[in-house]
C-alpha cells in the first residue's frame, strides 16, 4: 500500500465484498436450494436461508443419479489422467531438454501444435478413432500392401481392432497426451543449472538415475501444481465421456450425470434434489483447489512465461 | 534455448518421448487428418464409398444462413463473455493488489469458479435463471411472462453467457493479480509521489504494464468460449429455443452425432480449427515480441 487513504480502503473492502458475493452466490443458491423441501424450493421468491432437508435431498440425488459408482468412475478417470499426464509430460520434457538428438525440435513442435487442436474441434473423428484405436495402423499396413502380402502368403487376414468405447482406457488415454504439461516441465527443466547435469555425469550416473534422483525430487512443487490443474481439468471433462460411453450405467462419470438430475420438462420441478446432486459433484475439485491453491496458482502462472 | 550440458544417446530419448508421440499421433493427428479428408469428401447416399468433392462441403455450409447465424452468435458470445469475465477479474485483482488486511481470504474465494465443471455451473445457473422458480424468476411476479429463457432466445443466450463469464473469473483473476504484483513497487511509488491518485495510476501505469497479460488472457478467453461452451449449452439450453443458443461447437456436435452428417460436421470442424489455430498463432507472435518488465 502506498498512501494512507481510509476512504479508498473502505471502497476497496466494499468492492472486494461485492466481488466475493458475485462468486459465492451461485454456490450459496446451490446449497440453499439443496437443503430445501420441494415446496420451499418452488416458492417465489425463494428463501435465501438454508432449510433442514439437505440430508434427504443428498440421498435422493445419490440414488437418482447413481452417484456412488459414478463418483468412483470419475475418480478413476481423474487420477488415471493425472498420473498419465504427469508421467508422459515429465518423460518427454526430459527427452527434449536434456538430450541432444536429431528430430528434437520436430518432436517439440509436434507436441506443441496439439495446443491448437482442442478436442472440441475434432470430436467426430476422435470418436471414430476411439471405436478402433488401431485403425491408423491397419490403414498403414493396407497402403503398404503388407496386409495383402500376409494374406497371400499365409491366408491370415490382418484386421486390427481395439475398441475403446465403454472402457476406462478409452476414457483416460485420449486425454493423457498433453502439451501444457510438457511445457510446464520443459520450463522448469530449463532452469536446472548445467552444473547439476555435469556433476551427475561425473558421478557416472545414468540419465535415468539423474531423472529419478535429481530431477523428480526437485520438481516436486511443480508436480503438485500440475497435478492439481490436471485433476480438476479431467474431473470436469464432459464432452469426451459423453461421447465415449454409451454404457452410462457402468462407465458414466459424475459430471455427465448432472443432466440426468435436471427435472424433466413436465415432471416434478424438484430442483432441490438437482441442486443437492450438483453440490456433491462440485465438491471434490473445489476441495482440491482450495487445499492446493498455493501450488496450483504457481503452476498456472508459469505457463504464461 | 540450448543447454551446454546434455546427454548423448541415440535411443533413450526416443524411448522416453515415444508414448507421448504415439498418443499425439493417434488422438490428435489422425483425427485431424480424418476431419480434413471428410471435409473434402461426401458419403455416397447409396453406398459405394466416399467421393472427393473438393470444396462442396464448405460451400454448402457457407451458403447456409443458419450456419452464418451460428458463427455470428459464437462471435458475439465470445466477445461479451470475454469482456465481462476479464473486466470483473481485473477490477477484483486491482483491489486485491492493494494488499489490505484480510485480502487473502477474498483472494482465495475468487479462485473458486475455476474448480467448477461447466455443466455443474450450468445446472446451478439454470436454476437461478429458471422462470418458474424463485430467484430471477421472481420478476415474473411483477411483470408476468417477462423472463423466460426457455422461449426467448436472447434471454437464453444472456443466461449462458453470464454463466460462462462467471466460470472464467477465477482463471482471469489469478493471471491479472500475478501480473499486477510483478510490477515493481517503485514504479507505483514514483507515480504516487508525482501526485497520481490510485485510479490515475491504474490507467497510466498499471494497465499499460499488464497489457501483455491482458492480451494473453483475451486470446485464451476467446478460444475457451469457442470450445468450452459445449458443456454449458448442453446442460442449460441444448441449443434451444429453436437453435438460438447454438454456437459453432454445439452445431458440430449436433450435425455430426445427431444428424450423422460427417462431411458437414467435418467442414465445420475445419473452420473452427482454423479459427483456433489463427488465434493461437497471433498470440504466440505477440508473446515473442512482448516486453518483459521483470
Amino acid at each position: 500500500m502506498i498512501e494512507r487513504s481510509p476512504f479508498f480502503d473502505f471502497i476497496t473492502y466494499v468492492a472486494m465484498a461485492i466481488g466475493a458475493l458475485l462468486v459465492i452466490i451461485p454456490f450459496w443458491i446451490t446449497f440453499v436450494a439443496g437443503s430445501q423441501s420441494l415446496q420451499e424450493v418452488s416458492q417465489v421468491p425463494i428463501s435465501l436461508l438454508p432449510s433442514g432437508h439437505l440430508w434427504e435431498n443428498l440421498q435422493a440425488a445419490w440414488v437418482r443419479g447413481d452417484l456412488g459408482p459414478k463418483l468412483l468412475n470419475s475418480l478413476i478417470v481423474a487420477v488415471g489422467v493425472t498420473v498419465g499426464k504427469i508421467t508422459l509430460a515429465s518423460l518427454s520434457a526430459f527427452a527434449i531438454v536434456f538430450f541432444n538428438f536429431r528430430g528434437r525440435m520436430i518432436c517439440f513442435w509436434l507436441i506443441f501444435i496439439t495446443l491448437m487442436l482442442p478436442l472440441e474441434v475434432r470430436i467426430v473423428p476422435t470418436y471414430a478413432i476411439a471405436a478402433n484405436a488401431l485403425l491408423p495402423f491397419q490403414v498403414i499396413l493396407d497402403t503398404l500392401g503388407i496386409s495383402w502380402l500376409v494374406q497371400a502368403a499365409s491366408g491370415i487376414q490382418i484386421s486390427l481392432n481395439w475398441n475403446l468405447l465403454n472402457s476406462y482406457t478409452g476414457l483416460i488415454l485420449p486425454l493423457v497426451a498433453t502439451a501444457t504439461g510438457t511445457f510446464l516441465y520443459r520450463q522448469f527443466f530449463m532452469t536446472i543449472p548445467d552444473e547439476l547435469v555435469e556433476a551427475s555425469k561425473m558421478d557416472g550416473a545414468h540419465p535415468i538415475e539423474f531423472f529419478f534422483d535429481v530431477l523428480l525430487p526437485l520438481s516436486r512443487t511443480n508436480m503438485l501444481a500440475l497435478a492439481t490443474i490436471m485433476f480438476v481439468g479431467s474431473w470436469n471433462q464432459y464432452l469426451w465421456p459423453l461421447l465415449i460411453t454409451t454404457d452410462r450405467a457402468n462407465f458414466g462419470t459424475v459430471v455427465m450425470q448432472l443432466k440426468a438430475l435436471i427435472p424433466a420438462q413436465n415432471g416434478t420441478p424438484d430442483w432441490n434434489v438437482t441442486m443437492a446432486g450438483a453440490l456433491i459433484i462440485m465438491l471434490p475439485p473445489l476441495l482440491v483447489v482450495a487445499f492446493m491453491q498455493r501450488w496450483f496458482v504457481r503452476g498456472l502462472i508459469s505457463r504464461d512465461k | 534455448m540450448e543447454r551446454r550440458a546434455y546427454y548423448k544417446n541415440p535411443v533413450l530419448p526416443w524411448l522416453l518421448i515415444a508414448p507421448q508421440l504415439l498418443l499425439v499421433a493417434i488422438f490428435f493427428y489422425w483425427p485431424t487428418s480424418q476431419a480434413l479428408y471428410w471435409a473434402f469428401t461426401l458419403e455416397q447416399p447409396w453406398g459405394g464409398g466416399n467421393s472427393w468433392v473438393w470444396f462442396d462441403n464448405f460451400l454448402a455450409i457457407f451458403r447456409d444462413r443458419e450456419y452464418w447465424g451460428t458463427v455470428l452468435r459464437s462471435g458475439i458470445y465470445a466477445l461479451i463473455t470475454t469482456g465481462l469475465s476479464m473486466s470483473v477479474a481485473l477490477t477484483l485483482a486491482a483491489f486485491v493488489d492493494r494488499s489490505l488486511k484480510g485480502t487473502k481470504l477474498f483472494q482465495s474465494i475468487y479462485v473458486w469458479p475455476y474448480a467448477i465443471a461447466a455443466p455443474a455451473a450450468g445446472v446451478a445457473f439454470r436454476f437461478i435463471f429458471a422462470p418458474e422458480s424463485g430467484l430471477v424468476g421472481s420478476i415474473n411476479d411483477i411483470w408476468p411472462g417477462i423472463w423466460d429463457p426457455s422461449t426467448n432466445g436472447i434471454q437464453a443466450l444472456v443466461m449462458v453467457m453470464i454463466c460462462h463469464a462467471w466460470l472464467g473469473i477465477g482463471y482471469n483473476f489469478i493471471f491479472f493479480l500475478a501480473a499486477l504484483q510483478m510490477i515493481p513497487r517503485s514504479i507505483s511509488e514514483a507515480g504516487a509521489m508525482d501526485g497520481a491518485r490510485p485510479f490515475r495510476r491504474m490507467l497510466d501505469l498499471q494497465l499499460p504494464l499488464i497489457a501483455p497479460t491482458a492480451f494473453f488472457l483475451f486470446i485464451m478467453n476467446i478460444i475457451s468460449s469457442f470450445t468450452d461452451s459445449f458443456g454449458l449449452i448442453d446442460t442449460m439450453t441444448e441449443g434451444g429455443p429453436i437453435g438460438q443458443t447454438e454456437v459453432m461447437v454445439y452445431k458440430i456436435y449436433f450435425d455430426g452425432f445427431k444428424g450423422l452428417d460427417y462431411s458437414g460436421a467435418a467442414a465445420q470442424s475445419i473452420v473452427l480449427m482454423l479459427l483456433v489455430i489463427g488465434l493461437t498463432f497471433i498470440q504466440f507472435k505477440w508473446v515473442e515480441r512482448r516486453v518483459h518488465y521483470h
